[in-house]
């Protein structure tokens, strides 16, 4: 066998590929379902931290603030470990995909919450002075008035944390979870041959490169012009 | 109370994982020394390389780096990891580490330096020219330091990720700080080793945390 043939038949082998594809396809779409999950939850928990936070009241937000520092100092995965191999000796064990899901929640709550923030402070006081003497109230100010100025900020920004952090759902491979490198590590395993793993990394890009194309393309048109 | 105590806060089992957890620490900075400036550099070349006129230079840059921000970081060490041997490249941990996060960190640099040269006005290089400066001197003295000067809260914020992605390399088996904290974890059944390796990497990052957190809003401000 010439050098190029062992190559192809390590990383390009069909007949693996066939055996290992379904797997790598169920990994596909439970990667998907828990990226859904982390950036519903995710920019959801942000947005309240930050209307929260809105509301002017000191001892909560510097608990806020704390809050949003740790889960931008801690690395994700030692936040899904502590999840998954810590919370157990309390008494409450969460699956593989519950762990990666509040972790990665957690962390990208923490990153959204600096973002909206940064794009509410960016609108001038003048805004909100102006909304109270009309007599709207705090959440109609909000989200009338204050977020639909903000957003034109936030949007660039937001989109390219939220690939970052949705990207790392292969971290729950580590707790288990079959997602795309969890299915092709164990085809891996299986069959002593890295075709799966050749094929995740596919099923990665195929998933992932428009997201990137299109965080580049959403940078340029929200870019502020100097 | 006492047996959340127990089970996170173990004076008893700190104290004896302590040395493995310091052993640990020294790794993950010794690693963090070792790929930043390899990211740095990488990004550093791509993002100059992509000033290129050329499109046959340019286009190729942007897929290279695309492709790289796509994968997540894990994939690459382990494609690199678990892969390579099956092409008869052995490589050691900290050799697949360099390499993975080379492809990864240095694409997300590349990224950050070239809206930085993008960002200096054409004026600055022909002001340059016409003083006759080389192309080497306006690039390193004209261009370069406005550039970083531009995106430094962006330079700021790949580099605290990168300090927290090296704990990835825990999954090759890379004996650091997570890594112990995990095999101290196994042995004692108790989380305390992880809860002081979370606490380790909060009080290492939170300094850069609240300086990125400065420098953004000040960035913020200049743009009101």
């Amino acid at each position: 066998m010439s050098n190029w043939d062992k190559f192809t038949d390590s990383f390009f082998n069909a007949r693996v590929a066939e055996q290992y594809l379904p797997k790598i396809i169920e990994g596909f779409w439970l990667t998907i379902l828990l990226a859904g999950c982390v950036i519903a939850t995710g920019l959801l928990a942000g947005l309240v931290l930050a209307v929260l936070r809105a509301m002017g009241f000191r001892p909560l937000n510097w608990l806020i603030i704390f809050v949003v520092d740790l889960f931008r100092a801690l690395p994700p995965l030692v936040n899904i470990v502590l999840i998954f191999f810590g919370l157990p000796g309390m008494g409450l064990e969460f699956s593989g995909f519950a762990a990666a899901w509040l972790a990665l929640s957690l962390v990208l709550m923490a990153f959204a919450e600096e973002i909206y923030w940064a794009g509410i402070t960016s609108v001038p006081k003048g805004q909100w002075e102006a909304s109270r003497s009309l007599g709207l109230p705090f959440l109609v100010t909000f989200l009338v008035v204050i977020m639909p100025q903000a957003i034109r900020l936030v949007i660039p920004p937001l989109t390219n944390r939220t690939i970052a952090i949705t990207k790392g759902t292969a971290l729950a491979s580590v707790v288990a979870v079959p997602e795309i490198l969890g299915a092709a590590q164990a085809g891996v395993s299986f069959s002593f041959n890295p075709t799966p793993l050749t094929l995740g990394a596919a099923a990665y890009l195929v998933l992932f490169l428009p997201v990137v194309v299109l965080g580049r393309w959403v940078e340029t048109r929200f870019a502020w012009k100097r | 109370m006492s047996e959340f105590l127990e089970a996170f806060f173990s004076w008893e089992i700190l104290s004896e994982a302590w040395p493995i957890l310091l052993s640990g620490f020294y790794q993950t900075l010794l690693l963090s020394v070792i790929v930043i400036p390899l990211g740095v550099a990488g990004g550093l070349l791509l993002a100059i390389l992509s000033t290129a006129k050329s499109r046959w230079v340019r286009w190729p840059l942007i897929a290279y780096v695309d492709v790289f921000r796509a994968l997540p970081p894990l994939v690459l060490l382990v494609f690199v990891y678990a892969g390579l041997p099956f092409a008869g490249l052995e490589v050691s941990a900290i050799g697949a580490v360099a390499i993975g996060f080379f492809l990864n960190t240095g694409a997300y640099y590349g990224e950050i330096f070239r809206a930085g040269l993008e960002s200096v006005p054409a004026g600055q290089r022909e002001a340059a020219r016409a003083l006759g400066l080389g192309r080497a001197q306006i690039m390193g003295l004209v261009v370069l330091p406005q550039a970083v000067r531009n995106v430094l809260p962006d330079l700021v914020s790949n580099t605290l990720e990168v300090v927290k992605l090296t704990s990835i390399a825990s999954v090759v088996a890379m004996p650091e700080l997570l890594f112990q904290a995990r095999q101290a974890q196994s042995v004692t059944y108790n989380a305390t080793p992880i809860m002081a390796a979370a606490v380790v990497y909060f009080l290492l990052l939170w300094p850069l945390v609240r300086l990125l957190s400065r420098l953004e809003n000040k960035q913020l401000a200049g743009r009101r």
